[in-house]
């Protein structure tokens, strides 16, 4: 046993191990302050949980499963990254080729099903907050950004559809594209933007409006299947991500997962 | 702000000439009143830049040059369509159905005005029928059933006087809502 303790002596003073673990053994209540305070992961989750926040009936785990699907899909759509071509000649036989060809073909029915379980997680981890009340001072700041969160999922959920390349894909963006035509302003068909004339010419018309700059084109094409590719992998995880930071954080710094009233 | 107004050109002269602040003044260091200039300067440079940056971020996701088939194109003779059909020849390159009737000829473009769908001509019920909510257009392009809000466009038709072709330019659409369909750029007469 003598020597067990000795090699662990060794392991705990080395350098190495001081320079991961800075603080030490957190056994006193500084050094657990300490460790919290060196740590950027562990300074994002709340230092202290409350025994109500741990109970699944009361948060219904729904912000923790967000996060995990939300992981699942960096992970999945990560791999997939490397079978997949966003181009009109490869796209679709290179979603055939991931479920029949490459290895472990299950990897993009998880990215799929795993999308659909955020979208929902994301929509109970809402209503559960609405429904405790959790979004009421000091948390509004964070609902505010749990909406702008819930937006860029349906976004990502969006831009990732028209990916298969199918005719589901085409058809469903191109109605839902079209809502963009609609944008007071900015979209041709909608609102005010009729105002917006040189003479008698309009200046907003299909080539120029808010679903032109959203598609990059008059239709679905080429270039909107190059454009949602690197929202749907770049762009908009990247802000996402930001985000999600910001939200747990602010968890914390508003007082913890909220208590029951 | 004027251009002329430097930070420090702004600070008067003061009667401390000689003392430590007069000496920092020469050494052209920051003052009290040289602050709010700097700094109203420094707020709207920033401004200026991130405003500079959306404009070049949004302008630069509206492309030049679009890889699509052209808007305009010719169409063969108007003796090449049968009286009372919609001829389909077009509808995959250009998105164009062309209708003949008795007495004119014109160009249906064929994006359903809903939500931008490709409708299809159904000859045995002579209608057009959107597949993707089901609106229902008559041979003329007015709007009958589903929830579309308006009839199909028109495109600009015409007949080159060089060779007497047909020619089609989906760039200027007529609008029946809007009575455009009496535009004698909306038809040829036959």
């Amino acid at each position: 046993m003598a020597s067990v303790r000795a090699i662990q002596e060794n392991i705990v003073n080395s350098q190495i191990w001081k320079s991961v673990f800075r603080v030490g053994i957190p056994n006193t209540n500084r050094k657990r302050v300490l460790a919290v305070l060196g740590s950027l992961i562990l300074h994002l989750h709340p230092v202290k949980v409350r025994r109500s926040g741990t109970r699944m009936s009361y948060t219904w785990c729904m912000g923790g499963t967000s996060f995990f699907l939300f992981l699942v899909e960096t992970v999945t759509g990560l791999l997939l990254m490397f079978y997949y071509r966003p181009t009109i000649e490869y796209a679709f036989t290179d979603i055939m080729d991931l479920r029949e060809q490459a290895p472990f073909g299950i990897m993009r029915e998880m990215h799929r099903w795993g999308a659909h379980a955020m979208v929902i997680a994301v929509w109970l981890h809402m209503f559960r907050v609405f429904m405790t009340g959790s979004y009421k001072p000091p948390r509004e700041f964070n609902w505010n950004v749990g909406v702008i969160l819930l937006v860029l999922t349906l976004l990502l959920s969006f831009t990732g559809y028209l990916l298969p390349w199918d005719q589901l894909a085409i058809w469903a963006i191109t109605v839902g594209s079209s809502m963009a035509r609609a944008t007071p302003g900015a979209g041709n068909e909608g609102p005010m933007s009729g105002l917006i004339k040189l003479g008698d010419i309009r200046l907003i018309h299909a080539g120029d409006d808010a679903r032109f700059g959203l598609i990059g084109g008059r239709s679905i094409g080429a270039a909107t299947l190059l454009r949602f590719y690197v929202l749907h992998c770049v762009a908009i995880p990247l802000v996402a991500g930001f985000l999600m930071a910001i939200h747990f954080w602010r968890v914390r710094k508003d007082g913890g997962i909220s208590g029951p009233l | 702000m004027s251009e002329e107004i430097t930070p420090y050109q702004v600070v008067p002269k003061t009667p401390l000439a000689g003392s430590a602040a007069a000496d920092i003044r020469e050494q052209g260091e920051m003052t009290r009143r040289s602050f709010p200039f700097v700094i109203t300067a420094a707020w709207l440079a920033l401004t200026a830049a991130l405003g500079g940056l959306a404009s070049v971020l949004g302008r630069f996701m509206f492309p030049n040059v679009l890889f699509e088939p052209v808007q305009k194109f010719k169409a063969g003779f108007v003796a090449d369509y049968a009286v009372g059909e919609v001829d389909e020849r077009w509808k995959d390159k250009f998105g164009i159905w062309l209708v003949r009737t008795e007495e004119v000829m014109y160009a249906l473009i064929s994006v359903c005005t809903h939500l931008g769908c490709t409708p299809n001509w159904l000859p045995t019920q002579n209608k057009f029928k959107c597949p993707c909510h089901g609106s229902g257009y008559y041979k003329s392009g007015v709007n009958f059933e589903g929830p579309t809000p308006r009839p199909l466009e028109r495109a600009k038709i015409s007949i080159d006087i060089a060779d007497g072709q047909i020619v089609v330019d989906k760039s200027k659409q007529f609008h029946q809502e809007r009575g455009e369909w009496t535009d004698p750029e909306s038809f040829i007469k036959i």
